[in-house]
Formats: structure tokens, sequence, C-alpha cells
């Protein structure tokens, strides 16, 4: 094989790196039992065409069952599409699996590919050796994951061992020993904590500084895509909902922040300039505010409502994947 | 109601186990093609033994493979480990804290499914090898519900060993290669693989010093009429006495075994 | 090799491993893990020795009731056992992993499995490759000793090449047979124990005297699942023995070709199993 084809560097800028063109997948859903049973097909991915070009990051998102999962699958050579197109780093998937393998790297936040019996060093090494990079080679780059992830100190700790946070950090790494023009993360930060999650961030924001790796991302976390993503995809119902920036998101859903707190005693509604009362809990000893990041800051808010009130406690909520995608159609 | 809490743990475990339908289909198709296996290597020694070996003809031969390929799957022949796996993972801390006895709830679901796989597995394979090759059938009448309660003293006696070795669990971290080592001593000494009445004596001395005929031999024989009338009770009296005193042993066991746990704080 | 950049190209092509050092490196390092904890290991590896123990003494008991099984007394008989067993223990320990397929599927491994560049079965032989099934192997082996040095065959070439050659060939006939219920578990999750019966049932079948078998199995576990020709057929060659109906002794001689049908046969339906679990998505 030509040296020069594995080797990421090759890829030119804006090069199409997934190309999915009416891409469509059906399943067949059984229902009942016995002679009552019926057969429907449901189409989990229903026609997605959209191109992800070299260099770029891009955020993937959609409720649960909305055909993330799928799509993901069908570009990562793990499913065939029922009709339409997808080509990955210029190869088909399914059939030239191991080529497009050696491409791209694959973390399933909800499943390890870590070897859990063995030390963390050790499912480096193997994976080197599966994608056929000699020790020598692989070494520094294993050296600058280690120093990039912090896990250095957990090298020698058998994977079972591993916190949920130090584990997926060494996902991110054994993803990415073979240096692949394309990264892709199902639900990377799911269940982590925030430190963890900062630090996964940071790092994946540095190395794609430095590589330039091209990112595919699902979350649930909107602030995994505020930090990493410069455009995003929202897909409903096997569908591309939305595709561009997430500032152009913003201005067409509300991304509105809600800002909960508890008062020291119940109170009517307040009425505030810079955000808008959502709804009073507990008699309006709990009242609710909604307002917009982009236009006023959570500062700001509360200074308007210790004002009028006193303040015995606060809580600020992200807004809810589920909830973007209905305001996308209802509007706001 | 203690019984009634039993009852219901009983009757859960058949209805899951009624939702594997094509595992019970290919379980009935892999037991019929292996008892034709037996049969062939059991018929071929009673043709070469003379007609007759260990008080086995042809007939009485193939009425032994078959109750036998029935009975594998109720009186459970494999590898259970279910109560280790728990024991490992410290899941038992919160089993014991629970208000019902732990060997009396996996009794109870081990007999709901073996009812469920008696009747789904057993019967089947019993009609099968009744079309197929013909069995013999017991000619008093006292042989069927004799033959039922010996079936399911049993699966009891089978449940006490089975919870038993499972309790290993407790000292070492590993149980499940002592669990395997069990499962194949188990299956020869149980009469299992060939009946035990046509082992060498010496063998058959260890085996009936061990409780494993008493959990799949008897039921054979008193089923299949081979032991009647008063030899059968006494078949019967045999395997209650097994039964009480393992479930004797096994209790000691495992109220050491508990006592070890909260000492060392799971 | 005037050409200067020649040697540049042949110096970053040459690096690259082959395939095989992976798939050491995979084994080795299962190895080491299960040798770590060495009590659990020496445990481990005796159950699989005392499996072929358990299975030789159903032959024993057998022939203790009857001084002729098929044909065949029982060191005849202990010879059959013996070829047979040692095939079926090597393909154990290389491919039975694989009937943990459905395991795999229900973990999700296999999707990780798929985004890798090594071949679907690889992955699976190394994920779970288990030495202490060499205990087995090992038990068979000590048999066939102990049969040869009572049995005193004459060493002629062509015992000498079957003795060899049996096991081997049984072992690529078995593995065979293993691939294949692999590739059909793809197709039923949830019946996997129907490839028993021709996985295990070839295993049950292929260490007894085949004329003992009742004529439609005889004919399956030949000329479909071709277990007799793993040690039975070939033992009769070597006894002088003349084969039962249907199996005449010349078969004995032909397993390479069954090997290679088997062969055949394991990667047509493995690559239809493939297809299938990434057309239906698990």
């Amino acid at each position: 094989m030509n040296p020069a084809s594995t080797d990421p560097a090759s890829t030119d800028p804006g090069a199409p790196v997934i190309e999915l063109d009416g891409l469509r997948r059906e399943f067949v859903v059984r229902s009942g039992r016995g002679l009552r049973r019926s057969r429907r097909v449901v189409a989990a991915v229903d026609g997605i065409t959209a191109t992800v070009r070299a260099g770029e990051s891009v955020g993937y998102i959609g409720a649960n069952g909305a055909g993330k999962s799928t799509t993901i699958k069908m570009l990562t050579g793990i499913l065939v599409p029922t009709s339409g197109r997808v080509r990955t780093c210029g190869f088909e998937p399914v059939p030239q699996r191991t080529q497009l393998a050696r491409r791209i790297g694959v973390v399933f936040g909800q499943r390890s590919q870590l070897w859990w019996d063995l030390p963390l060093r050790d499912s480096f090494d193997i994976l080197a050796a599966i994608h056929r990079i000699p020790a020598d080679r692989a070494r520094p780059r294993i050296d600058q994951l280690v120093e990039g992830l912090e896990l250095g100190a957990l090298l020698a700790t058998p994977v079972r061992q591993l916190s949920l946070g130090e584990r997926m950090r060494g996902e991110v790494a054994a993803a990415l020993v073979h240096r692949p023009a394309l990264l892709v993360l199902d639900e990377p930060t799911i269940g982590l904590d925030m430190i963890s999650k900062e630090r996964l961030r940071q790092f994946l924001v540095a190395e794609r500084a430095e590589q330039g790796t091209t990112l595919l991302l699902t979350t649930h976390d909107m602030s995994d895509i505020e930090r990493l993503c410069d455009r995003v995809l929202v897909v409903d119902h096997g569908r591309i909902a939305y595709d561009g920036s997430l500032e152009g998101l913003g201005e067409r859903v509300a991304m509105e922040r809600v800002l909960v707190v508890d008062l020291a005693e119940p109170r009517p509604p307040l009425e505030l300039s810079s955000a808008r009362h959502e709804r009073s809990e507990l008699d309006g000893a709990r009242q609710r505010f909604a307002f917009a990041p982009d236009r006023t800051t959570a500062a700001q808010v509360l200074a308007e409502i210790a004002g009028q009130a006193e303040i015995r406690d606060l809580r600020i909520t992200e807004p809810a994947i589920e909830d973007i995608v209905r305001t996308l159609y209802t509007g706001r | 109601m203690t019984v009634r809490r039993y009852l219901l743990l009983m009757s859960a475990e058949f209805r899951r186990q009624s939702t594997y339908r094509l595992a019970l289909v290919a379980g009935i198709f892999t037991n019929t093609v292996f008892g034709f296996l037996r049969i062939s290597a059991l018929f071929a020694a009673v043709r070469g033994g003379g007609g007759s070996i260990g008080g086995y003809d042809l007939a009485q031969a193939a009425s032994y493979v078959w109750l036998g390929q029935a009975f594998m799957a109720p009186v459970y022949m494999f590898l259970w480990q279910d109560v280790a796996v728990r024991v490992r993972s410290g899941e038992i801390v919160s089993d014991l804290a629970r208000p019902i006895d732990l060997q009396a709830s996996y009794w109870a679901r081990d007999l709901g499914r073996a009812g469920l796989q008696f009747l789904t597995r057993g019967v089947p394979i019993l009609a099968l090898g009744g079309l197929l090759v013909g069995l013999s059938l017991p000619t008093s009448p006292w042989s069927y519900p004799l033959g039922l309660l010996s079936l399911l003293l049993g699966i009891s006696i089978s449940f006490v060993c089975r919870f038993g070795m499972n309790l290993i669990a407790f000292w070492t971290v590993d149980a499940r290669g002592f669990l395997i080592l069990y499962g194949f001593v188990m299956n020869v000494l149980s009469g299992f693989y060939l009946p035990v009445a046509i082992f060498p004596d010496w063998l058959q001395v260890v085996a009936h010093a061990s409780p494993f005929p008493a959990m799949f031999q008897s039921p054979i024989d008193v089923v299949s009429g081979r032991v009647v009338d008063l030899a059968a009770l006494r078949t019967v009296g045999i395997q209650l006495a097994w039964l009480t005193g393992l479930l004797v042993l096994t209790r000691v066991v495992f109220v050491r075994g508990r006592r070890r746990l909260e000492v060392q704080g799971g | 090799m005037a050409d200067p950049t020649a040697r540049v190209i042949t110096r970053e092509a040459a690096p690259e491993l082959s395939g095989w050092t992976a798939f050491r490196l995979l084994i080795a390092s299962r190895v080491r893990a299960q040798l770590t904890y060495r009590a659990n290991f020496v445990i481990n590896f005796a159950g699989a020795f005392v499996l072929g123990l358990v299975e030789f003494s159903e032959i024993y008991i057998l022939l203790h009731n009857t001084p002729l099984l098929g044909g065949l007394d029982l060191l005849q008989a202990a010879l059959v056992f013996a070829l047979a067993n040692v095939g079926f223990a090597l393909a154990d320990l290389v491919v039975g992993q694989v009937d943990a397929i459905p395991q795999h599927v229900r973990m999700g491994t296999l999707e990780s499995f798929l985004t890798r560049p090594m071949p679907l079965l690889l992955q699976l032989v190394t994920a779970d490759f288990q030495l202490r099934r060499l205990g087995r192997a090992v038990f068979a082996l000590l048999v066939l000793v102990v049969v040869l040095v009572l049995l005193r065959p004459e060493p002629t070439a062509a015992t000498v090449y079957l003795l060899i050659a049996t096991p081997l060939w049984g072992a690529t006939i078995y593995a065979g047979l293993f691939v294949l219920a692999g590739g059909i578990q793809f197709f039923i999750i949830e019946g996997t124990e129907f490839t028993n019966a021709f996985v295990y049932g070839a295993g049950y079948a292929g260490q007894l005297p085949g004329s003992v078998l009742i004529a439609p199995l005889r004919v399956a576990f030949t000329f479909v699942f071709p277990a007799t020709v793993t040690a039975y057929l070939p033992a009769l060659v070597i006894l002088g023995l003349p084969g039962p109906g249907f199996l005449p002794q010349w078969l004995g001689w032909c397993g390479p070709l069954f090997a290679l049908t088997t062969g055949l046969l394991a990667a047509l339906g493995w690559r239809l199993g493939v297809r299938h679990y990434t057309g239906a998505g698990g």
C-alpha cells in the first residue's frame, strides 16, 4: 500500500471527508405475538444529504431515536444503508471496512473498546499493532496522547479499575493512536463530571488545532457543541432539520437558559427586563426565568432578582436538545 | 403470606423463561440429535454385550436415553453460577438485605424454571422419542405420580448441590473453575452420560456414595418403571434423605459464608 | 539503486507491521492476562483436562460391558477417541470463542470490532483466546501415546502419515464447523443451541466408532459434517479393518478433501453471516 495514502496530512483541507446523499435506512419492527404478529417497516434514517469537509468540526444532534446512531453506524462501516450513498474518507464503508478503519477513529461513549483486564498502556500498544504501526513510530504518538490527556499516572492500571472519566480519556487516546483523518465521537461526555468533561474538551480543541483532524460528534450536552463545533446538524425523525452554524441555530430557536431561584419567602411572579418569568413553583418560593445568553448574562439577571427579593439558592439549566428541536418547527 | 411470595417468584421465572421460544425449539432439536447419537452408542454396547447389559435391553436403553434427554434441561446438567457471579460483584450484599430467604428464593425460581422446561422441552422430546423409537412405559399406575415426585426431588437435589457449590465464591475470587470441575464429575456420576447400572463395580460404589444418581438416575428409574413398588419407594426415600442432608449442609456453609462476608465487610 | 527517491519510498514503506505481528501480540496479551492469576489458570487447565477424562470414561464404560463396540476393542476405540479429540481440542482452542458471538452482539463489542482494521474472525479469536483449553488436547495426546505404546502398529509410511496428519485435518474440519456455526449464529442470535447439534454433535460422533451410528447419522456425520473422517476412518486404515456400510475404508485418506469442503462451507457461511449482521444492524 502506498504509505502516502495512510497519512492524514495528505487530506486536502476542504476535501469531502463524509458524503451522505439521500441516505436511508429502514428497520423491520415486529410486534405482537403468535398469529397476530405484525411486521412494520420504520425508517430510522429517512433521506439524509450532507457533506462534511476536511478540518470541519460538526455537532450531530437530535433527540433519542432521531437517527443519530444509525447514521454513525452507516458511515463507520457497521451498517449497510437501505438506499442512498455514503462515502467516508472516499471509501464505501461496509465493503471497504478495513481500509476505512485505518483512516477513522471511533469512540462509543457507552461501550469500551479497551481491553478491560489489561493495563491501559497495553491497549494502546495492541491498537498500534492492529493498525500495523511499528513500536518506534507508535511510541512518540502514544506519549503525546498520554501527556495531552493526562494519562501518565494511569498507564499501569487495569482498565476495569479506571473511573468513568479516566476510562473515557483512555478511549479517546485509543481512537487517536493511528492519527485518523476523521474522529467520530458518539456521546463522549455522557455521565462525566464537569471537570472530566472540560479536560476532554480542552484536549480535543488542542488536538484539532495541531493535527487538523475532522470531528463528528453526537452529544446531549450543548456545551460540547459550543466548545468544540463550528457547524451543527440537527436530525429529527431521520431527516436533517437544520444544517448551519450554532449562531444561526440560536437565531431560529430558543437557545435560552433557565435560571431557577429559591426565594427566602413566597412572592408573586417577579417582573424582570433582562429575563422572562417562565413559571412559579411552591406558591412562588421557587421561580424560573428564561434568558438568552447572547443578549444578557446570568449575573445581570441575578442582580435584577436580588434587587426585588432575597435569594436563598439558585441553579442554571442548559437547553435540552429535545426542546431545541421542538422550537425549530414551532418557532419562538 | 410467606409461601405466597415464593410462589410468585416461581411463576415469574416460569413466565420469564417462556419468552425464549426460538431457544426452546433449538434446544429440542439439539437434544434430539444427541439422543440419537447416545442411542447409537448404547445400542452398540447392548448388542455387543449379548442383548442385555446391566439389566438394560434395547427398549429399556432407548427409554433411558430419551428420558435423560427430556430431564437434562429441567434437572439442569449445565454450568450454573448465578450466585457466584453476584458474590463476586458484591451484589449479594443487597440480596442478603432483602426480607426473604436467599436460598429459598433461588430454590423457588429454580422450580419455576424447571417447570417450564419440563413442559416445553421435556414433554416434546419424550413425545418425539416415543414417536421415533418407541419407549417402554411402566405398567404400574403408581409409577407416574411417584415418578413426578422423584423428578421434583431430583431437580431440588440438583439445585441444592449447585447452590452449595456456588457458595465457594465466598472463599475464592473465581469459583468458575471449581463449578466447571463439579459439573464434569456430576455429569458422569449422575448417570447422565450412561446408566449407573452399567458402570464398573468400583465406579458404581463411588457414584452411590455421592448424591448425583439421586438427582438424575433415580427419576429415570422410577418413571421408566425400572424400579417399582417397594423398590421405587425406597429410591424416593433415598432421594429425600439426600435432599435433607444437603439442605442442612448447605445451610451451615451459607451461614458461615454470610458471617465471613459481614466480618470482612464485603 | 542509484535513484535516491526510490530509497526514500522503500524506507517509509518498510516499517509497516504485518497482520501476523498484531495477531501474535493480541494472543500473547491474552495468555499473559490469564497467567497473572496462576492458581486460577491451573484449576481451569485441570478442568479442561478432566473434561477429556470424562469423555473418555464413556468409551471405557461402554467397553466394560462389551468386548467389541462397533467392531473395535477398547484399545482400537481409544485410538479413535484420541485422534478425534486432539483435532477437536485444537479447533476449540483456536476458534472455540466464535461460540460467544451472541454475547458480543448483545454487549456491542462486535460493533467496535468492525471499526478496527483487522478481519472480524481474527478479532473474535483473539478477544477471548483461552489457553486453558489446551488441557483437553494434552489429555487426548496422552491417550494417543498410551494407545500407540500398547497397540504397536506397524510403523509404515502410511501409518505415520495418518497418525500425524489426521488430527491436523480433523482440527481443520472441526474449526470449519465452529466458524460455520458462527456464521449461522448471526442469523439466529436466540437459537444458537441449534448449532450445537452439528458442532458438539460432530465432536461427539467423531470420537465414537463410526460403525455404531445409525444410518442417517452415519451419512450426515460423514458427508455433511465430516466427523467420522477426523478419526474413525483413518483409524480403520491404520488398523487394517474394513469399513461398515456407507463408509468404505478408503475414505480414511480423504481428510484433505473433507477439510477443504468444510473450509469452503465455513467461509461461505461466515461471509453470509457477517453480511447479514451489517445488513440488519444487530
